[in-house]
């Protein structure tokens, strides 16, 4: 737990009779500088996926599928080939695929993104899966639709580097495989625009549904075993995971497309002086103060307030979608969390105390067998493409989670924390008993 | 071909060379205008929360025309916060209320430059017990600025505001701040309905909890009360600005609930003769607005929970919020600051916790409506 300078109500602790719990920062995580790795190759899982899936309403895949998008074959492989095309970059060293790595659940499984010359970014790679049925594209939703996404890292400079849409557009016009292909399929000559537009095409195909739960949902008892289904109560009731993360047959991502401030940046900032710092830079409006804003590494925990400059938005990230969950890993805006026992750890104890925090964000109370059975339920999101993968993962994290769970702190998850410090919050007077399972309200 | 929707980055990025290209054709002193109108344009546009991190004089700050000859010219403007109905439980029973209240005491303790004073606008305590009592005044401690405090019936009807009064002391007094004169007025006084009924202490302090029950009888100033306030006010000239505290609004808005005073018109009628009188209460936990004659009133948010708007009797005027969603205890709820201007005008600033906050301008309130309509807030959507 972490005592945050401002948030000074530590000293009414006295009066309910208890005594301020000495702060103590979370271990930090050790890890060795992150290097960039090779553009990885496309492998089976880089193939387009099927478009009928377990779990996926075709409304939905009308509705998020755009007719101009709805493109051919080849405009497909040839945003796949751009995709793993390491000559996008500015130095021929990082390919869209190497923070979006498919055989990584097209992540990189770094805590964040590292791009050309080995820069580390401030936020961990989202995932490609399923990202055509996301409202708003990164993490504070300041893209609107893939191609406009796929615009963005191209040119910046601690990514792929490039200093112009011009430069991009000239150094794979160079290539002849690029200059022809443009040509026949948009029928005019390569520009940055349908560079975005390929690309795009190729991420439309990532539809990554037809996991366990999407089949147990239709009727499958047997899909998914008891502890993910303990698991799924949870979720629906004490947990209250679907206040944000709500999962059913129409609605099958996982996310409300939203923002919100659940504590996590919340380890490391101070966000009043923060905000107040980048507001005061666009008042005075010299040149360097607004690249500064927007630049300057430490004013991204600012997250959404950077993108609408307002204070609710302080702090507040986009709620991901829950699909896959168990191979994107590691976790959070910042992947501050590594395993899924981490994730259920910091919601446990209410997130990180901060004026900002969410009105949804409390403590939950919960035990160790119902965290293991939410990281089932949440295991059993996974893709029969990933099912190997999400096995291995599995086993992987927990054997981590036997040796360090740096978040867990049961005091506070079970307000037990004397006096005002920490996370406050408050629980039914009895969660733990349900009169009545929500996860079959309204259900079978 | 052009981009079927643009970014918000792309706009901010085209933005950022359109601001930077003009200011480098400018000279220095143009340059100082250009980033101040700037910055009012950004307030205009609601685009900077004019709560916490505020960095300038809210817009406007300056009389406009025709409000010139409402007295004290030259009377400099100030600003206070408040913050309002708590209703803290001893925290074994609810923390969520407290961590509500610690939420706008950080808010106003982050307010820069600080207002000159925090206005608690009633129901501090949610039963009147001397625990919730005790523990929200340790809370309010915190508070950098000077605290005012009124008194809400929940904090009363126990003990007959014994313990408050020892606390805060009196629960109706008054005060001249920077040529505005500042009166809190004890509105939520009852006939007796207890003593015939034989009532404990608590049924008496259940019951007018309660709200939505017939047996308690409705909230009043009462003639001792009214007494008061026309001794208290017959020192005050009639040109100087009046701004009225009561925890229930000084109007009849909503008797079932009692959102309430009963003798509301004979209160108004004593304020009646003065130029510019805005009135500020509590109790009812909503965006809510009114005028009636010469009279301004703003409704405070509550910290706690949002109520919903009464079937019947909403002043026009009020910019309504829609509903507050369940999942989240902060949504609808909130604190906020009124910025007084010269000549004892005053704007009402809702910070709504989990919304863009709401502006409601005196010449919003002063023209009907005619003018200066706030945006309505509502939940976003993507």
């Amino acid at each position: 737990m972490i005592r945050i300078r401002w948030f000074t109500p530590l000293l009414v602790a006295p009066l309910v009779g208890g005594l301020a719990l000495a702060a103590t920062a979370p271990a930090p995580k050790s890890a060795p500088a992150p290097r960039l790795a090779k553009p990885p190759k496309p492998g089976a899982l880089a193939e387009p996926a099927a478009a009928a899936q377990t779990g996926l309403p075709e409304i939905l895949l009308k509705a998020v599928t755009p007719a101009d998008l709805r493109a051919s074959k080849e405009v497909i492989e040839l945003g796949k080939k751009l995709f793993f095309d390491a000559r996008v970059s500015a130095d021929g060293t990082v390919s869209c695929a190497s923070c979006h790595d498919p055989d990584k659940g097209f992540t990189d499984h770094n805590q964040t993104a590292v791009g050309i010359r080995n820069q580390v970014g401030q936020r961990n790679s989202p995932t490609v899966l399923n990202a055509l049925f996301n409202e708003t594209q990164f993490w504070d939703g300041r893209a609107a639709t893939l191609e406009l996404q796929a615009k963005l890292p191209i040119l910046n400079p601690i990514e792929m580097g490039q200093k112009s849409e011009k430069d991009v557009v000239a150094a794979l016009d160079r290539l002849p495989e690029y200059h022809e292909s443009f040509m026949r399929l948009f029928g005019r000559p390569l520009n940055y625009d349908d560079l975005a537009r390929a690309l795009a095409a190729y991420e439309l195909t990532q539809v990554a549904l037809d996991s366990p739960f999407d089949h147990f949902l239709l009727g499958e008892e047997k899909a998914i075993d008891a502890a993910a289904k303990r698991g799924w109560t949870l979720f629906n009731g004490k947990g209250r995971c679907m206040s944000c993360h709500g999962v059913n047959l129409t609605q099958p991502l996982g996310t409300d497309n939203k923002f919100h401030n659940i504590g996590v940046a919340a380890h490391k900032q101070n966000f009043v002086s923060l905000a107040r710092e980048a507001l005061a830079t666009v008042s005075r409006g010299t040149a360097e103060e607004i690249d500064r804003l927007a630049l300057e590494t430490r004013f991204s925990e600012l997250g959404r307030f950077l993108v609408t400059k307002q204070q609710k938005d302080v702090g507040a990230f986009k709620t991901p979608g829950l699909r896959n969950v168990l191979v994107t890993h590691p976790y959070f805006h910042d992947g501050s969390s590594a395993t899924l026992w981490d994730v259920m750890d910091h919601y446990n104890k209410g997130g990180v105390q901060n004026a900002f925090l969410d009105g949804g964000i409390t403590r939950l109370g919960l035990s160790e067998n119902e965290i293991d059975d939410l990281v089932m339920f949440m295991a059993s999101l996974t893709s029969s493409r990933y099912k190997d993968l999400g096995q291995k993962e599995l086993a992987r994290q927990r054997q981590l989670s036997r040796t360090q769970r740096p978040d867990r702190d049961n005091t506070a998850a079970l307000g037990k924390s004397p006096g005002f410090t920490g996370p406050l919050g408050d629980v039914p007077p009895n969660p733990t008993k349900i009169a009545k399972d929500p996860a079959r309200i309204g259900g079978r | 071909m052009a981009a079927r929707h643009k970014s918000i980055e792309t706009k901010y990025l085209e933005d950022r060379e359109n601001l930077l290209r003009k200011l480098g054709q400018l000279p220095r002193r143009s340059f100082l205008k250009v980033a101040a109108a700037t910055a009012g344009a950004a307030m205009a546009k609601g685009l900077l929360p004019p709560h916490s991190f505020q960095m300038v004089e809210v817009a406007g700050a300056a009389p406009s025309k025709g409000t010139a000859t409402t007295g004290l010219i030259g009377k400099p403007p100030f600003r206070f916060a408040y913050i309002s109905d708590t209703h803290l439980y001893e925290k074994k029973l609810n923390e969520r209320f407290i961590r509500a209240i610690l939420k706008a005491v950080d808010d106003v303790n982050s307010l820069d430059p600080q207002p000159d004073f925090v206005f608690f606008g009633g129901d501090l305590a949610q039963l009147g017990k001397p625990g919730e009592l005790k523990m929200g005044a340790e809370i309010l401690k915190l508070i950098k600025a000077p605290v005012k405090m009124m008194v809400g019936e929940h904090d009363w009807f126990l003990d007959m505001g014994q313990l408050w009064q020892e606390l805060f002391g009196p629960p109706s007094y008054s005060f001249d701040w920077k040529g505005v004169h500042c009166v809190v007025l004890m509105s939520v006084m009852e006939k007796d309905f207890w003593t015939a009924r034989r009532m404990t202490p608590e049924e008496r302090m259940h019951t007018v909890a309660g709200l939505d029950n017939g047996v308690q009888s409705r909230f009043e100033v009462g003639e001792a009360g009214r007494t008061w306030l026309k001794n208290d006010l017959s020192k005050v000239t009639h040109d100087t600005p009046l701004l009225v505290f009561s925890h229930s609004p000084l109007y009849k808005y909503y008797r079932d609930w009692n959102f309430w005073t009963d003798d509301a018109d004979e209160v108004q009628a004593i304020l009646r003769p003065y130029k510019t009188v805005t009135v500020v209460h509590g109790h009812t936990h909503q965006l809510l607005n009114n005028r009636i004659g010469n009279i301004s009133f703003h409704g405070m948010l509550s910290t706690a929970w949002p109520w919903p708007y009464a079937p019947s009797g909403l002043p026009p005027l009020t910019i309504q919020m829609d509903r507050a969603d369940p999942f989240d205890q902060f949504d609808g709820c909130g604190d906020g600051t009124f910025q007084v201007h010269e000549g004892g005008l005053i704007d009402g600033i809702n910070n709504l916790w989990d919304r863009n906050p709401v502006t409601v301008k005196h010449s919003y309130l002063s023209s009907n409506g005619a003018t200066d309509r706030p945006v309505p807030t509502k939940l976003p959507s993507y």
